[in-house]
């Protein structure tokens, strides 16, 4: 039971930190449609910003800082790099953004070179926050977990409840409609945008203390965001929050499951029929692969995915 | 005052409006008739600004705002009401009018929410539902009232009683008078003729991308010629 609890623990603080890279593409992927191949690079920019002026100004200072200056970056790269080219369709933009990746990793190996840099979780929050049998929960994982809900919330409220969020939505669905009435559709897109790169790297603020603040840190979050985007719903918060829970749970259990494919075709009365190759492959070794094959299933099922209302 | 002065606009190669031209004043409507293609909506999304003019004049009260952003010119008073209607169907009715809501520039009539919901009450009944459940008809007057709600000074209305019941249209025609009545100028695109007739000072005929025929719809009727050569089909 103690381990069935921590595995479910860790794996909805993972489904936690992919929901809040995942937050900023719901944004400018899933509600703009903008396909920012980089949007995971905007993560690591946080981590690294962090780490950069939080030994000037403390981890709090430094969450803030790296927050607005990643919204920054993401509100140039809007202005002058992808507004050039959205009116070409999104090879363009696929094509832009996937250079974007490689230049920012390659000046973050160039500054602070291709290993992980010494980012850490402060003195003051590394305390165990509960014991589960012999497992010891951290407070800092806690953080992580009430950063992403607060993100979700905020975010939330700030679309449903404001007027800004009221033109947002509108303008998501018929942009020359609300620009007939008077709003500036461009303004509120490049608003979108930075807000969607800063939580990014918020993320990547607060993710990079635990998790290696590293170049690789963007390949190893990029495609499983999109993975959450697709599986969630274009444009719906709420179901890349579902997405990103149930990958994160879901990788957690695989992970922890010691038992190999021949286990299970005995068990099912079907162990003459195991491949060789498959009997001694342990479930663990797909965990990486669920989060693919779950979206390649829901694109079959329902191609809109959990809560969207268009594919 | 608004005045259009030889307007000219294309789709890629092909040229709509061939130096369209008018004039209409606060709290006069006139009406732009034509056959399909005649470049009625064209006139719309150019004097808009949803289709940059390659070339002419949009001015309201004196001031120029061909070639500027949609944005612009809703700003300096100008309202557009499509002829697709356009509403936001993932929003609720109330949150499609307050989208359209804007201070009044000086001058200008003042709408606010409750009179409209007391020109068309089904609205108010409706205001918590989603845009996108509600009939045509009530569509239709929700994409007016959302216009309104900007307070502008003129208004450009496309096809508003097209698909609709002649109930619906007889509500639409006094909703539009009613603007008329507060020193609206307004400008509509309409094919039936009947209830054009019934609201219209000017009537305006359109064919080849210009403005073929300007006068009073008593001179308009007077003058079967015209209607045979630009309106009916052959």
């Amino acid at each position: 039971m103690d381990a069935f609890l921590v595995a479910l623990l860790n794996g909805l603080v993972y489904g936690l930190l992919v929901f809040m890279v995942s937050a900023g593409l719901t944004l400018v992927f899933g509600m703009m449609g903008v396909l920012n191949f980089a949007h995971a690079s905007f993560y690591m920019l946080g981590a690294y910003a962090a780490f950069l002026s939080g030994r000037y100004i403390g981890f709090w200072g430094g969450l803030i800082v790296a927050t607005l200056a990643v919204g920054l970056v993401g509100l140039f790269s809007e202005r002058l790099l992808l507004r050039k080219v959205r009116s070409f369709g999104h090879t363009q933009e696929l094509l832009l953004t996937y250079g974007l990746f490689f230049v920012l990793e390659e000046l973050v190996k160039l500054l602070f070179g291709p290993t992980p840099v010494a980012y850490r979780v402060p003195d003051e929050l590394r305390f165990t926050a509960f014991t589960i049998g012999n497992s010891q929960f951290p407070f800092f994982r806690l953080l992580m977990g009430a950063t992403a809900l607060l993100m979700f919330f905020g975010t939330y409220a700030a679309l449903r409840f404001t007027r800004i969020g009221l033109i947002v939505r509108a303008a998501v669905e018929r942009p020359q409609m609300v620009s007939a009435l008077g709003h500036n559709v461009p303004i509120v897109f490049s608003g979108l945008f930075a807000v969607g790169s800063a939580l990014a790297g918020l993320a990547g603020a607060v993710a990079g203390m635990y998790y290696p603040t590293s170049p690789a840190m963007a390949h190893e979050l990029g495609s499983i965001v999109f993975v959450v985007v697709v599986i969630g719903g274009l444009g719906s918060l709420n179901g890349a929050l579902a997405a990103s829970l149930l990958i994160g749970v879901m990788t957690s259990f695989a992970v922890g499951v010691e038992s190999t494919f021949g286990d299970l075709f005995r068990a099912l009365g079907l162990g003459g029929l195991a491949l060789p190759g498959l009997e001694a492959v342990q479930f663990s070794s797909i965990a990486g692969v669920l989060p693919y094959a779950l979206m390649l299933l829901v694109l079959l099922w329902r191609p809109a995915g959990f809560a969207g209302n268009r594919a | 005052m608004l005045s259009v002065r030889d307007l000219h606009a294309a789709y890629g190669n092909i040229h709509v409006l061939r130096g369209v031209a008018f004039e209409i004043a606060g709290g006069e409507i006139a009406t732009i008739l034509g056959r399909n293609g005649s470049g009625r909506s064209t006139t719309c999304k150019a004097v808009m600004g949803l289709l940059p003019p390659l070339r002419g004049q949009v001015l309201l009260g004196g001031v120029d705002l061909a070639g500027r952003e949609s944005h612009d010119i809703a700003r300096a008073g100008l309202g557009y009401v499509p002829e697709e209607r356009l509403i936001f169907t993932t929003l609720t009715v109330e949150e499609n009018l307050i989208m359209g809501q804007k201070p009044a520039k000086s001058g200008a009539a003042r709408w606010s929410m409750d009179e409209l919901y007391d020109l068309f009450p089904r609205l108010r009944e409706r205001r918590n539902i989603r845009a996108g459940f509600l009939s045509g008809g009530e569509q239709q007057m929700l994409t007016m009232f959302r216009t309104l709600l900007g307070n502008p000074s003129a208004i450009l209305i496309d096809e508003p009683t097209e698909g609709l019941a002649p109930k619906i249209v007889d509500v639409v025609g006094e909703a539009i008078l009613e603007m008329k009545r507060r020193g609206l100028a307004v400008v509509l695109m309409e094919q039936k003729l009947s209830m054009a007739m019934k609201v219209t000072d000017t009537v305006l005929v359109m064919g080849h991308g210009q403005i073929v025929f300007a006068g009073s719809p008593q001179a308009f009727e007077a003058d079967p010629g015209i209607r045979r050569q630009w309106l009916e089909v052959a």
